[in-house]
């Protein structure tokens, strides 16, 4: 009982990291109806920033600085690079970006060379909380919940309570129409671009130092995003909060419990084969939850995309 | 519907046989010659392993632009029919009786169906919508298949693969296979055939569908063509050729692993293919050939192949969003008017210079990188056949100014090129 | 078009055959390890220390023969089984015959199955295959030949040592095994159990897992399971961002005990873990750098770190490749054909430069040589990373399972 506890603190943890990438993401895509494969990259940048500042300023300074940076990268990708292939179409689009996340993280490793980085949390956080049957909670985590739950909540007021999320939320639907009432449009699409990307350097820098800094860190979590916002319906900002969570959680749960293969199958009525190194099956038989925590997302997303195109809680197909 | 898909194509196929497939007759022709030679110029076993590389690679290139240039479907997991083909082949290697009865030039048929076989299960669901669905479904499927790879270790072999020795197969009229160099000739009889194949097929009815349904699938719908059977024929077709691939992979280095099927892979073929062009047929052979030579040759040269290609490509997306054979088709109105000559000389001035400059600034580039990571005490570095001591300012200077000079003349000369360009490309006498 | 893309494949290709035709009196050793791409820093302090070495070794003592010189020519695997494939095919082009290789063991089996079948179908360029690092057992057991040749320890003989150390420590009795789901994790997790059923029955199991390689985020649900599971030892053979990613999640989540690994040192990960590893992290490995076994080594280590301040000194074992090999041409008389240098290897019997003996098993292949468990410690003469951090050796195994069986059966020129 206590590990579910435990569990459900951790998965929480991972989702709202998830969440605080999707949601960048989801919103770019609603607006612009692009799929920004370096996103992840961005936040990868991120953490680099921050640990880059952090040797000269300290941690906190690098949390208020670098995403900052990196927003303002975002806005010029979008304002000297999107845009420009923009006129081509979609496909080109999407590999823009693509070729963009190759790009970064080469460059990355430029810079900052090929090892990982000894970025760390800072002095003041590295304690425990509490701990839960010796469990311990280290209170970055804490500060990393409430840290994203306040961004959420800030994303969630800005949108719906404010003239410039009406703006946005209207040129989600209707650009033209928008356009037409006077306001900037692309200048628009810059600011979300550039919102969405610091949001992911936002969650670099407070990842780097508990899933650490180092070239792959992108490539690692990648493809994990698309699978969150698609999951949680493109373009819905609730949905990715969902689909993030959900994820955290399935993750977590399915690593925590060594669930087996076996006992489903014989569960389901089947036989083991005898003996079992020498049948076709035998790894079949063999799976264990943890071996297959981290693909789970990408089996929910399938299975939503056949029979669910628009996702959770979309309104329109991807 | 699908009826009609299904029994057209043998009236047309025919008519096309005696009309348009005579005129293009020539390249084929001439490719296949230059098959044949190309191993008497380069001797060296190297060489022909990097051949070898390039064809197969070539094959992959053209499976993946049926999908995404012929049919408009972004795959991000494209390397999975390919991978799961040449397991096949692995595996049939390594059944010893069954083998002995096979000659090897039949094998890539086998990973071919395995590749469509595959394609036909996926495709089933994944075909229903094409743009961002497809997409993601293809990368949910990639991600899955390259993550059993390590699970399901009686198919894939875990993490080290699976091996098996050609040379065990019928011995095809006396030849072994034990030489490389028997082996390419193999492989380049594969490339015509299947690149024919793969010509004659966006050449049928059902190709042209696939660009009608990829332009504008409603109105595709409203000719009476269901734009995911369309989809459908085409993922398979192309499942079929992308396993042919593996099969060749599998023949030409006897082993195949995780890295065959993971989205590593995936994305490179995508970038290979883009890279030459989506929009023409020899785009991505185009592609192939300069993205092996770049992943095999300057990564010998130096170890920032991977950024030069990084930027290569994004700036290929960005202002040539046709390719390398986009470029090159650029210039047949120009050539038409025969007025091609006349471009030479303001392309030299500008494209020369601006070359220079690039070379420049990668020497920029390769200087810093040296400055930071090379060892302590280590200043000389060779570049461009020239070494130097990268710690004196000496070198800086001329490579700054060796990149600003050839910038600047080609930011000089780009509007007389750009007036050659138009002068070019206006049949005389026009108004202009 | 063709033309062009001809001119362009011919200044290539010849680009790339012409560019090593250099002078006759080198023997060249491939080193084909990733040089690009997310384990390249591995890769090229490996280089450093191989270029080191056959400088320092060999060279400076006037080479080998008649003043032969050792060159070390690199090669890019990018770590892909395919790309050593046709490096490996180059490199022979090239005319070399030796082949240094230990990243990955993947890699391995690829490239010691290709110059099998090379060796076979070509006899008149065979080359050698010096594998310095891959410890998959089956390399010297059911996939031996004659043309390859092991100088670290492999996985089984490392556990083996590992093992001793866990059963002469009373306070372990619950003893927790995780690793990557691959062949070399799973070769680790079949030894420990293995070894700990013979030598301690008495020692349990609580966990015994794998976990997808180089995929996992975050850690912390498997180091709650390993908290949980009231574990007073971790065993784990992870590497990389999975060694980092693993033991930092374990330590920060309170547990105590030791954590015995297989290489959770340099290359960026001494420095990750600091502080936090002191006390915990134990690893499994041949040749000591602390305390310093004789002058001779704390020479050539400062002479290294001096050449190569950002690098480490991380596979000693390097050295007994050159050393070794240095050795078999001479007494074989001659570089160019590898059978008599590969039958001079073969049973050879060293001293390494980080003391004790080495002894290259002739039935296998397999080098026999001192194991030590050390301990990840500030109190080092020579550190890793630059970090103040380094390891220490607290055990010695003396010429750990030399008398080993193996299923290797061996057929010889």
């Amino acid at each position: 009982m206590d590990l579910i506890l435990v569990n459900l603190i951790d998965g929480l943890v991972t989702g709202l990291l998830l969440f605080m990438l999707s949601a960048g993401l989801t919103l770019i895509f609603s607006m612009m109806g692009v799929l920004n494969f370096a996103h992840a990259s961005f936040y990868m940048l991120g953490a680099y920033f921050a640990f880059q500042i952090s040797l000269y300023l300290g941690f906190w300074m690098g949390l208020l600085i670098a995403p900052l940076v990196v927003g303002v990268l975002g806005a010029g990708v979008e304002r000297y690079g999107l845009r420009r292939v923009h006129q081509y179409g979609h496909v080109p689009e999407l590999i823009f970006t693509f070729g963009l996340a190759l790009l970064i993280e080469e460059l990355v490793q430029f810079i900052w060379g090929k090892n990982q980085m000894p970025y760390a949390t800072p002095e003041i956080l590295q304690f425990t909380a509490f701990s839960i049957a010796g469990n311990s909670i280290p209170a970055y985590k804490i500060f990393m919940i409430f840290i994203s739950i306040a961004i959420f909540i800030g994303l969630l007021y800005v949108l719906t309570r404010t003239r410039v999320g009406m703006i946005i939320q209207a040129a989600l639907t209707y650009p033209k129409t928008v356009e037409a009432l006077g306001h900037n449009v692309p200048l628009i699409f810059m600011g979300v671009f550039g919102v969405g990307t610091a949001l992911a350097g936002v969650a670099g820098v407070i990842a780097g130092p508990v899933l650490g800094t180092f070239p792959g860190m992108a490539f690692v979590l990648g493809s994990i995003v698309f699978v969150t916002i698609v999951i949680g319906g493109l373009g819905s900002l609730w949905g990715a909060l969902v689909a993030s969570l959900l994820i955290g959680w399935i993750t977590t749960f399915s690593k925590a419990y060594n669930l087996r293969m076996e006992d489903l199958l014989t569960w389901l009525g089947f036989t083991k084969p005898e003996p079992i190194w020498d049948s076709a099956w035998r790894d079949l038989w063999s799976i264990t939850s943890p071996q297959i925590a981290d693909i789970l997302p990408y089996i929910l997303m399938v299975l939503i995309l056949i029979f669910r195109p628009y996702g959770l809680f979309g309104k329109r197909d991807a | 519907m699908t009826d009609q898909l299904t029994t057209d194509p043998t009236k047309p196929a025919q008519r096309i046989g005696a009309g348009s497939l005579t005129v293009p007759l020539i390249p084929w022709v001439l490719a296949a010659a230059l098959l044949m030679v190309l191993p008497f110029i380069f001797t060296a076993n190297s060489a022909i392993t990097i051949m070898n590389q390039m064809a197969i690679t070539i094959i992959f290139a053209l499976a993946y632009n049926m999908l995404l240039g012929q049919g408009g479907m972004l795959s991000f997991g494209h390397a999975v029919y390919a991978g799961v083909g040449g397991f096949a082949c692995v595996h049939i290697m390594n059944m010893d009786d069954f083998f002995a009865q096979i000659p090897l030039p039949l094998l890539p048929i086998f990973g071919g169906l395995m590749g469509m076989g595959l394609a036909t299960i996926v495709g089933a669901f994944s075909t229903r919508k094409a743009g961002t669905v497809f997409a993601m479904i293809s990368l949910g499927v990639g991600e899955l298949i390259a993550a059993c790879s390590v699970i399901i270790v009686a198919f894939f072999g875990g993490e080290e693969g699976i091996s098996g020795d050609r040379t065990y197969g019928m011995p095809f009229f006396g030849v072994e296979f034990l030489q490389q160099i028997e082996v390419y000739y193999l492989i380049a009889a594969w490339l015509l055939i299947s690149a024919a194949l793969m010509y004659l097929y966006s050449r049928t009815p059902l190709g042209r569908m696939a660009n009608a349904v990829r332009d504008n699938p409603e109105r595709a719908e409203f000719l009476g063509y269901s734009a995911r059977w369309v989809r459908f024929f085409s993922f398979v077709a192309s499942g079929f050729f992308a396993g042919v691939a593996g099969a060749l992979f599998a023949i030409n280095y006897e082993i195949l692993t995780e890295e065959n099927l993971n989205t590593t892979q995936s994305g490179l073929i995508l970038l290979a293919t883009f890279l030459g062009g989506v929009g023409f047929f020899f785009g991505p052979i185009l592609g192939a050939i300069v993205f092996t030579l770049v992943q095999t040759v300057l990564s010998l040269q130096t170890e920032l192949w991977a950024f030069y290609l990084g930027i290569v490509f994004v700036v290929t997306v960005m202002f040539f969003p046709g390719g390398l054979a986009g470029l090159l088709m650029m210039h047949v109105p120009a050539m038409r008017l025969g007025k091609l000559g006349r471009l030479g000389v303001p392309y030299l001035k500008t494209l020369g210079s601006g070359a220079i400059g690039c070379l420049g600034a990668a020497g920029l580039i390769e200087m810093t990188f040296h400055l930071r990571h090379a060892s302590a005490g280590d200043h000389s570095m060779t570049l461009f056949w020239i070494t130097f001591d990268s710690h004196t300012i000496l070198p800086w200077i001329v490579a700054i100014a060796v990149t600003f000079v050839g910038l600047g003349i080609a930011r000089r000369t780009a509007p007389a090129l750009a007036e050659a360009w138009n002068e070019a490309n206006t049949p005389d006498g026009a108004p202009r | 078009m063709r033309t062009k893309t001809m001119l362009g494949l011919t200044t290539a290709l010849t680009l790339a055959v012409s560019a090593f035709a250099a002078g006759a009196d080198t023997i060249k050793i491939a080193f084909i390890d990733p040089l690009s791409g997310p384990f390249a820093g591995t890769g090229t302090n490996g280089l450093h220390q191989y270029e080191f070495a056959a400088e320092e070794l060999v060279n400076k003592k006037g080479g080998v023969l008649d003043g032969d010189m050792f060159e070390i020519v690199a090669f890019d695997n990018k770590i892909s089984p395919k790309e050593s494939l046709i490096q490996l095919q180059v490199a022979i082009d090239q005319g070399i015959r030796y082949i240094a290789q230990g990243n990955s063991s993947g890699v391995a089996n690829a490239l010691t199955e290709a110059i099998n079948k090379h060796n076979r179908r070509n006899p008149d360029d065979r080359v050698l295959f010096l594998n310095y690092s891959a410890v998959d057992p089956a390399l010297t057991n059911d996939k031996c030949n004659f043309w390859h040749f092991r100088f670290d320890a492999n996985a089984d003989i490392k556990m083996d040592a590992l093992t001793d150390s866990i059963v002469s420590n009373d306070e372990i009795e619950k003893v927790y095994i995780i690793g990557q789901d691959y062949s070399f994790g799973k070769a680790v997790a079949s030894a420990a159990v293995r070894y700990l059923g013979e030598k301690a029955p008495e020692i349990e199991i609580v966990g015994n897992e794998l976990h997808p390689i180089g995929k996992v985020k975050d850690f912390t649900p498997y180091s709650r399971k390993i908290v949980a599971s009231g574990a007073d030892a971790v065993i784990t053979g992870n590497w990389g961002a999975d060694m980092v990613g693993l033991g930092k999640s374990v330590l920060e989540n309170g547990f105590t005990g030791p954590i015995y690994t297989y290489y959770a040192a340099a290359d960026g990960i001494t420095a990750a873990f600091g502080d936090a590893g002191v006390g915990s992290l134990r690893l499994v490995a041949e040749g000591q750098l602390n305390p310093p076994p004789n002058d001779r080594a704390s020479e050539y280590i400062q002479a290294f770190k001096a050449k190569y301040p950002d690098g480490n000194l991380s596979q000693a074992r390097i050295t007994n490749v050159i050393e070794m090999l240095a050795k078999a041409i001479n007494e074989a008389g001659t570089a160019d054909d590898v059978v008599p240098v590969a039958y001079a290897l073969a049973g050879m019997e060293h001293e390494s430069l980080w003391g004790g003996n080495l002894m290259m098993r002739e039935s296998d292949h397999q080098l026999i040589q001192n194991v030590h468990i050390m301990e990840h410690t500030s109190d080092v003469v020579h550190d890793h990373d630059n970090s103040g951090f380094g390891v220490k050796v607290v055990k010695t195994v003396e010429m750990a399972a030399a008398d080993s069986p193996t299923t290797c059966e061996m057929r010889r020129p």
